[in-house]
């Protein structure tokens, strides 16, 4: 416990360093927040250093069970400790609202719980966009990265912040290695994102802020209309582009990298349904919303949603229209591909494409056995069998999923809140994917919920980006039971 | 370096680990069973492959491409040959290391050719640059602790001209109870020099005035002709041995019975299997084959087990040979020795009932580890376990280096680590505090803490 501890305040220590970012804005902007800053980051330096320095005589070897606790423990730190230049800088924001807005950021939500974007302090701005890159890739994953001394430790770690059920594969043989691979890469693409929306027509700041949010799928914006703010065909459709690189599995785009050729992507069975799903998708959704005359031309109706479609479905949060006033059947519909679309070793969130095709072939391999008893079928995915193991966690972990849907569902319900707006604000924060429908729409933000209902957001966020597992196990007898 | 291990198995295993643990190294293991990759990844920082060792499509998945070195393991010498092969062909894998266990192979070194030396369009044979038969290492250990009774470890460096030797100090020695500088006294012609005493499991600083007290773990180097002499100085020299008796019939207790009754031993050996049994008998002259359990009282009383020397349980089964090691032990049997692979279960059976612990690991590991570290190191020996080590390596350099040139005193090396002996041309030069390192001396270093092992390679490679 203390030797998780020890490790949590270099972490901390480690985070100091990440407000590098936000102090050079304030410096080039001038906005007269370089010292709240500095202060900050010495806020996150001193927990860390008081921390490493008390329990420095624990240090051990980290067990497996530690990275649970560890991961878990860092993510609610982090949260907290990010919170201290919105406080500052933002009298009157509660702490609530703050570690609302800074989980949402690290977990690439997207929601916010703030109005007057447009007016905030550039480096405040650029702190939230900064939170949701660092949690794109995993905060764990680039401590891993940096910190050589985790050794297994670092790969108990990595499995239980990286989402997506096939966690033994590694990129390289040293973890440290992986993680570092995972981090350039992302760091690559980042850039081009950045240069693309700048090329797109969007200022300089505008465009690192964008593309930090689009890369980890978070979906903040400099803006309260978020990207409708540009209303840029040019700006949505690099954006587009982005954010399904960013819903692929980054161990594949690393591996193009290493060979130098698009070979790898024929044989992502997960990127291609994925593809499909949103290909299809996107048209039969705009002749739908063509057909009920929301829009005037087929063009038109065409970008919108496919633009909306994409942010939504892969987890990113971004809006340029109030699809909420759409019929129905569209709103719900693209709610439902967020807790599909995201590939696994994505930035994106929900049950996770791969998980969604185990399921599939597992029920058609039911159906199978009832009309051939005696057939051997193993579930295939890309033509790489998927061991019954793996099957079973899958399943469990689907069950745990709707399980914590309803449940954080119903918490929101008893609060006081309506049914569409419980359920799509619990499945928006799940998958952290962002803007919910009802009170909590593309329109509206989370400011309207009472302080329960923000924390039972929080809650879902973590359970999400987490996966689930890591958090819940921390809830069993079995985990403290020496 | 990129090293691909093929098989999880016991040795597979040991080295993924001993390999790992070097920081410059990238390990990926190869095995067919996932349980076990799973489990041997949740462990060390590696990769692992499933599939078949040998099969091209496997190799590049582990990476065959980009590997720098591939280490056949598995337990099937024909998978690892052709592994190496496969690797070779396909790849042009650089470094190539095979299990070899059966001595049909062993015995026809034309078989294997090495790409290194060998133009690689005339290759007449498997390339394999370097092949490893730890039942034929384990053997020629056991033998070697046979020949020096009251031995703990006996391991050989520069050719076999100096030897390393790990003894328990008993009262009745010359020099227990006495501070070491004494040895010059007792024996003024031996050369021999103290490496490190270990008491009650921690290590002591071996300087002149420590006095070695009965029960230390004493470990010196000398030459090879005068180990017995130096063995006197930390306990009372035993009489040679001549009745030996061998629990399991397996390929080491085979090759370990035919290598003593060629040395003119009375040898027993005890194989539970008839069929085995009988084809063990074939092969041996004068050696007496039972056909029994050797966890079996009354079979071992029957036998005159209180009169053998040695008794050496050498099954595959660990938890076999320490059951009938401390049996026989109990029934009389003068020294026991067992094969035993867990650091744990050595540690435990060590300090007891057993005399002498045998990790047929390490015992392999020496010559792998002393191949991959490459160039400059020629030999190392996991000592106690693995947890300390004894290597051998070459000074380069010009006179102004951080070693060659210098004087003993003057090379700062991390703590626990201690330079015992130079080697120059023919010469054995005990290590004293002013002895000066030339170029290419050959150097001998006890590390206590292996930890430290990396440190000093990084000293003698500038």
């Amino acid at each position: 416990m203390l030797a998780v501890v020890h490790v949590l305040g270099s972490m901390l220590m480690l985070f100091s360093v990440t407000y590098v970012l936000p102090l050079a804005t304030s410096l080039i902007y001038a906005d007269g927040l370089f010292v709240d800053f500095v202060v900050a980051s010495l806020v996150s330096l001193v927990t860390g250093a008081i921390l490493w320095t008390t329990t420095r005589r624990m240090k051990r070897e980290l067990r497996s069970r530690d990275g649970f606790l560890l991961v878990t423990l860092g993510w609610v730190l982090m949260s907290a400790i990010a919170t201290v230049p919105l406080l500052i800088a933002l009298p009157g924001l509660s702490f609530t609202d703050a570690f609302f807005e800074t989980m949402s950021g690290l977990s690439t939500t997207g929601a916010t719980v703030l109005v007057g974007i447009d007016h905030l302090p550039p480096s405040i701005n650029l702190w939230r966009h900064a939170l949701c890159w660092y949690g794109g890739m995993g905060i764990i994953v680039l401590v891993v990265a940096i910190l050589p001394l985790l050794g297994v430790g670092g790969m108990q770690l990595y499995k239980a912040e990286t989402p997506g059920p096939m966690k033994n594969d590694k990129l390289t043989p040293r973890i440290t290695q992986t993680a570092r691979a995972l981090w350039f890469v992302y760091f690559l693409i980042t850039v081009a994102c950045i240069v693309s929306l700048k090329l797109a027509g969007m200022g300089w700041f505008d465009a690192v802020c964008h593309a930090f949010a689009a890369m980890a799928l978070g979906g903040f914006s400099t803006y309260d209309a978020s990207v409708g703010h540009f209303d840029s065909a040019a700006i949505e459709a690099v954006l587009i582009v982005f954010m399904l690189i960013a819903a692929m599995n980054f161990g594949r785009h690393f591996i193009a990298w290493q060979q130098r050729s698009l070979r790898t992507y024929l044989t992502d069975i997960e990127a291609k349904t994925m593809l499909w799903l949103i290909g299809l998708s996107t048209l039969g959704l705009s002749l739908y919303v063509w057909a009920h005359g929301v829009y005037p031309g087929f063009g038109t109706t065409l970008r919108h949603v496919a633009f909306n479609l994409v942010s939504i479905a892969t987890d990113c949060g971004f809006v340029s229209q109030d699809y909420a006033v759409w019929p129905a059947f569209a709103p719900m519909w693209i709610l439902m591909l967020s807790c599909y679309c995201a590939n696994t070793g994505s930035t994106g969130g929900g049950i996770k494409m791969f998980r969604t095709l185990v399921l599939f072939r597992q029920a058609m391999r039911e159906l199978m056995l009832l009309v051939h008893p005696q057939a051997v079928t193993p579930v295939k995915i890309g033509g790489q069998v998927v061991q019954n193991q793996i099957v079973f966690a899958v399943l469990a972990f689907v069950v745990l999923y709707f399980g914590t849907v309803v449940v954080l569902t119903f918490a929101l319900l008893a609060s006081g809140l309506d049914f569409v707006s419980s359920f799509s604000a619990v499945i928006a924060c799940i998958n952290n994917a962002g803007p919910g429908l009802g009170a909590v729409g593309p329109a509206s933000n989370f400011q309207v919920l009472t302080d329960f209902q923000t924390w039972i957001c929080s809650l879902a966020m973590l359970l999400g980006r987490l996966e689930i597992f890591s958090v819940l196990v921390l809830f069993t007898p079995t985990f403290w039971r020496k | 370096m990129k090293i691909i291990i093929l098989g999880a198995g016991q040795v597979g295993r040991t080295a993924a680990y001993h390999l790992a643990r070097e920081e410059a190294n990238d390990v990926t293991v190869v095995d067919m069973d996932d349980d076990l990759l799973r489990d041997l990844q949740d462990r060390i920082d590696i990769r692992t492959v499933q599939g078949n060792a040998a099969s091209p499509k496997t190799l590049e998945l582990a990476g065959a491409k980009s590997a720098d070195m591939i280490v056949a393991l598995t337990n099937s010498d024909e998978v690892n040959m052709v592994a190496c092969q496969v690797a070779w062909t396909i790849f042009g894998t650089k470094t190539k290391i095979a299990r070899i266990r059966s001595q049909a192979f062993t015995r026809r070194p034309d078989l294997f050719v090495s790409t290194e030396t060998e133009p690689p369009a005339q290759l007449a044979g498997f390339a394999v640059d370097m092949y490893l038969s730890p039942e034929e290492a384990v053997t020629a250990y056991i033998e070697r602790l046979i020949r020096y009774p009251g031995a703990l470890q006996v391991v050989d460096f520069a050719d076999g001209r100096v030897r390393l030797v790990g003894l328990r100090a008993l009262k009745g020695g010359l020099l227990v109870g006495q501070p070491i500088r004494a040895i010059r006294q007792h024996i003024p012609k031996v050369e021999a020099r103290v490496a490190a005493i270990y008491r009650a499991g921690e290590s002591v600083d071996p300087e002149g005035d420590t006095v070695i007290e009965h029960g230390d773990e004493v470990f010196f180097i000398a030459a090879t002709q005068d180990i017995r002499t130096v063995m006197t100085e930390i306990r009372k020299l035993e009489d040679p041995v001549k009745r030996v008796v061998i629990a399991g019939g397996g390929n080491i207790g085979l090759r370990l019975a035919q290598k003593l009754e060629d040395d003119n031993h009375n040898v027993k050996i005890i194989e539970r299997d008839v069929a085995r049994a009988r084809h063990i008998s074939e092969q041996l002259r004068e050696a007496i084959v039972l056909n029994g359990d050797a966890a079996d009282e009354e079979l071992l009383v029957e036998e005159n087990i209180d009169s053998a020397d040695v008794f050496c349980a050498l099954t595959n089964s660990e938890e076999a040979n320490i059951l009938s090691a401390m049996l026989a032990k109990h029934v009389g049997a003068h020294r026991v020795m067992a094969l035993i692979s867990r650091p744990a279960y050595a540690e435990l059976m060590q300090t007891g009932p057993i005399d002498v612990a045998i990790s047929p690991q390490t015992v392999t590991m020496g010559s792998l580890l002393a191949y991959v570290r490459g160039g400059d190191v020629v030999q190392v020996h996991s000592l106690r376990g693995g947890a300390a080590e004894a290597m051998e390596t070459v000074a380069h350099g010009a006179h102004g280096g951080k070693v060659v040139g210098r004087a003993i005193e003057d090379i700062k090396l991390p703590a626990g680590a201690l330079i015992i002996t130079l080697v120059r041309g023919d010469d054995v030069i005990m290590a004293h505090h002013d002895t000066v390192i030339e170029n290419d001396d050959h150097v001998i270093l006890f590390v206590t803490d292996k930890r430290h092992v990396e440190q000093v390679e990084r000293i003698f490679q500038s």
